[in-house]
């Protein structure tokens, strides 16, 4: 498998640090037939929206999307769990030929009758691109109605990238930011947004932000409220994760309601400290929010320092392949990755721009591939190529890992334990140094260098 | 408590499905697909269908899913997705080298109508379908019928791709199993050779979606039915097509493409279902019932007689595909346990009116839906009117379970949270022997659980 050949059309995709200087092919459709690792518009709102609890979130479509995206998330709330509900309006062919509006009116009348919740997402799937539902105008009437946000998702499948569909999903709350009025909210305060609640990440993040002393008016969306996203336009200042997803949001804030925004990462040491310290000094004014963030940082370093050099020393020196959705996450792993004592061989991400794997040229070492849209063909070459150790992707390439002989860590949407602040990066080196040293390797086989 | 939110009365609920007991057709095709040997899928539509359907496959059963996509785009949808599926032939046979390619539509290029037919003639004529290849196709519209209709739409395509009339070999027999594990068709392709009956099963995901770790990402492991084995399918003397949504079409078109005879068989879960399907496999190859499965089956039985006091009048909830629930109903009911509730997503009156008269033997009348709206939310407000002791289904009944403590067996399509399934077959004596392990040990395992001290007992 590892000799064959690349498509010539994906030759431009992938590049090696140092012997190829041109600038890597990105941000194009997929190349059909190529076995991409990607996914859809849907996908992409689906994923951003999901984990707004106390919201009903219904897939306008024939079946499948909806229950193809019923509770694989693994996206935490702390009280209503609407979210991981699945409702579908389930067309049929009549409907298809007819029209889906009557049911799609029918449908929301019964969820929001159902479940009273505070407001309706309704997703748009590859089939209402075709049949033309005048869908924002039954959201607007229903939502006269009853009095709640029932707002349109664009995530029809086709009409773009994954890409595409996080802009939808914020174009969506966009429309719920400012609906409610703003009184009580102290100066220092942000939306966290990018941020989805894996593993309950978001509850460790916003421990850190409120014990400097910041309040957080929003989280974006991780176990995500209505009422709090309504307010979110009251908060000083948006902190942006996973930049892919939510920079649209960011943005479109700027504009309407003058919200400065920072990019910000909780992955890795490193990352984490510098992103409590640049939100620190936005603060500049209240100085002690600075002091309590270097006290922080090193309370939480020097905790685990003890623990995480055990793990470093089973870590030292072994090779890591990162495929990512978010070439943003690629960055913090391999700064992670490498204060681990780890190499990165290969980077890749489904949806990376130019910018995106200009900065990854930068971070990675002379040799790493560098990779836009993978394939499994090329992954698993490159792994055995490079003679990776490690893999570190989502759900479609862990079995791939496991068949080659190398320990996987899912950093996608089930990984079960927290990955991000310092707690995160203390399980993270635990889990791959776990999944490296299994005592299972002693009796697998491995391509590139036969039984261990 | 996750399902809090299920109002106890049944309304009547038409436009809304909630937390369906089915998904779409492609998904069906794809698993149909993966069954034959050096084969791969390929879905005709957005890249996030092929996405969807290989990651849940992944999650079932732990295995690498290779699968194509058309990646249809805004273009593509509008002047017709040809040029995407000849490109992406093309693609797949300059890297990837399958023998097969399986093509399925989704909704979308269904509904732009792209003719699969027409598309993958002119990719032939245009010669992107090398030598010797062969590129099969089905239209898997997503809005009609359920991931059944999928995989028995796929497995009419590999008839349509394959079948030649050919000189009848007397005791050759065509097994198509339905729907079922990888396991399973490992115990059916075992019953066949106990019995010495030469057959070819179509598809047999053995091999493939059970595969060992071998230090290689094989794009196609070593299972699956071969070209070689398909193109004698028209000289088999007989068709067995296991379970009617799932088999009867693909059998139904081979007898008219070939003149090969079939019968339409329950699969075999249980004891009533595996020994109608033992004779059928005697009467059509003139082979006896060999004494290994006698003795199974007397196991079965041992097992049924030593347990039966922990059995009887359990009532039972169980949900999943028609083909597997008619015979599991059937398997209760012996057992002397009460199927109440009983779901499919897939639509078909037969379902319903077969799931009754096997009740009805038993003078129980149990709830049963099909189709459009049977779905878990239904099945949640069934038990909160009349409990049950046991759940049947896959792992979307999980939240059932707990939220009222019921206990559960995981059977069907998705298991997505346990292991087994694609090692543990629950066809044949073997299967149900299984089954009632499984069964036994839920029940038992929530007694010992929640007995009083005083009677918490050792021996049971």
């Amino acid at each position: 498998m590892e000799n064959r050949a690349l498509l010539k059309e994906r030759e431009n995709h992938i590049l090696i640090k140092e012997s190829d200087q041109t600038q890597i092919s990105c941000e194009k459709p997929t190349l059909a037939g190529a076995v991409s690792q990607r996914a859809c518009v849907f996908c992409g709102s689906r994923v951003v929206l999901y984990p707004i609890a106390d919201a009903v979130h219904l897939v306008h479509g024939p079946v499948g999307c909806a229950a193809y995206t019923w509770d694989i998330r693994g996206s935490l709330s702390s009280g209503p769990e609407l979210h991981r509900l699945s409702f579908s309006t389930d067309l049929s062919e009549q409907e298809v030929i007819h029209g889906g509006e009557k049911k799609l009116t029918a449908a929301l009348n019964k969820l929001i009758t159902t479940y009273r919740p505070k407001a309706a997402f309704v997703y748009s799937t590859c089939i209402i691109g075709i049949i033309g539902d005048d869908v924002d105008a039954i959201c607007k009437k229903i939502s006269n109605v009853y009095g709640i946000p029932v707002i349109p998702v664009d995530s029809v499948g086709f009409q773009g990238t994954k890409k595409d569909g996080y802009a939808a999903a914020c174009n969506a709350l966009f429309k719920i930011i400012g609906t409610e009025p703003v009184t009580n909210i102290p100066v220092c305060s942000i939306n966290i947004l990018g941020e989805f609640n894996l593993a309950g990440e978001a509850w460790i993040i916003k421990e850190y932000y409120q014990k400097i002393g910041i309040t957080i008016v929003s989280t974006l969306t991780g176990d995500g409220r209505i009422d709090e996203i309504s307010r979110a336009h009251g908060a000083s200042l948006n902190i942006v994760q996973c930049s892919g997803s939510m920079m649209q949001l960011a943005k479109l804030m700027k504009e309407k309601y003058g919200t400065p925004f920072l990019r910000v990462s909780y992955f890795g040491i490193e990352d984490v400290a510098l992103s409590l310290y640049n939100v620190a000094d936005f603060f500049s004014d209240y100085p002690e929010i600075k002091e309590n963030a270097k006290k922080l940082v090193y309370e939480e370093i020097t905790s685990r320092s003890k623990e995480l050099d055990l793990y470093k020393k089973k870590l030292a020196g072994k090779k890591a392949a990162i495929y990512v959705g978010e070439a943003f996450k690629a960055f913090s792993l391999i700064k992670s990755l490498r204060s681990l004592g780890m190499k990165v061989v290969l980077a890749g991400s489904q949806t990376g721009n130019t910018e995106d794997y200009e900065t990854l040229r930068e971070l990675c070492d002379p040799g790493t591939i560098i990779i836009d849209d993978a394939n499994p063909a090329e992954l698993s070459r490159f792994i055995i190529e490079k003679e990776a150790d490690l893999f570190i992707g989502g759900v479609k390439e862990r079995p791939m890992a496991m068949k080659l002989g190398i320990g996987f860590c899912d950093h996608n949407h089930e990984r079960q334990i927290p990955l991000a602040g310092f707690e995160g990066n203390l399980n993270f080196a635990k889990e791959i140094a776990s999944s490296l040293c299994s005592p299972v390797w002693r009796f697998t086989k491995k391509q590139s260098g036969g039984t261990k | 408590m996750l399902l809090r939110h299920t109002k106890k009365e049944v309304a009547d609920r038409k436009a809304l499905t909630i937390n369906p007991a089915k998904t779409c057709q492609p998904i069906g095709a794809m698993y149909a697909a993966l069954g034959i040997n050096g084969c791969m899928p390929h879905s005709h539509g957005s890249q996030g269908c092929c996405a969807y359907h290989r990651s849940s496959l992944t999650r079932h059963y732990k295995e690498p899913v290779m699968a194509g996509s058309s990646s249809f785009t805004e273009g593509a949808s509008v002047f017709g997705g040809q040029a995407n599926l000849v490109q992406a032939i093309n693609n797949i046979f300059t890297i990837y080298d399958p023998e097969i390619i399986a093509v399925h539509s989704t909704c979308l290029s269904e509904t732009i109508g792209d003719d699969l037919p027409q598309i993958v003639a002119n990719a032939e004529v245009s010669g992107k379908v090398p030598k010797g290849k062969k590129v099969i196709y089905a239209s898997t519209p997503s809005y009609v019928g359920s991931h059944i209709t999928g995989f028995a739409n796929m497995v009419q395509g590999i008839v349509k791709g394959f079948a030649q009339p050919g000189i009848k070999s007397n005791d050759l027999i065509n097994i198509i199993p339905g729907w079922v594990e990888p396991s399973d068709m490992a115990e059916i392709k075992r019953i066949l050779s106990l019995m010495k009956v030469p057959s070819i099963m179509f598809p047999d995901t053995s091999g493939v979606m059970n595969a060992p770790q071998t230090g290689k990402h094989e794009f196609y492991p070593q299972g699956g039915t071969t070209s070689k084995d398909l193109s004698r399918i028209g000289s088999a003397s007989h068709t067995c097509a296991l379970g009617k949504w799932a088999s009867e079409s693909a059998a139904t078109l081979l007898s008219k493409m070939a003149q090969v005879p079939f019968t339409i068989c329950d699969i075999p879960i249980g004891l009533k279902a595996t020994d109608r399907f033992l004779m059928e496999l005697a009467k059509v190859s003139g082979h006896e019932i060999s004494q290994e499965l006698e003795f199974e089956r007397g196991q079965v039985a041992d097992i049924i007689t030593d347990m039966h006091q922990y059995l009887y009048g359990k009532k039972v909830a169980l949900w999943g595909d028609p083909d597997q629930l008619i015979p599991l109903t059937e398997f209760l009911v012996d057992l002397d346990m009460k199927p109440i509730h009983i779901v499919s997503g897939t639509p078909g009156k037969a379902f319903e009116k077969r799931i009754k008269e096997i009740c009805a033997t038993k003078d129980i009348t149990p709830n049963v839906k099909s189709g459009a709206q049977a779905d878990m939310y239904l099945m949640h407000q069934w038990i909160l009117n009349e409990p049950v002791d046991l759940l049947i289904g896959n792992t979307y009944g999980k939240y059932i379970s707990r939220d009222m403590d019921i206990p559960f067996v995981r059977h069907g399509f998705p298991i997505y949270d346990r292991i087994g399934h694609s090692y543990f077959p629950t066809v044949g004596y073997k299967g149900s022997m299984r089954l009632l392990e499984m069964m036994l040990s839920a029940i038992m395992n929530k007694m010992d659980r929640e007995a009083p001290e005083e009677r918490f007992e050792l021996v049971m």
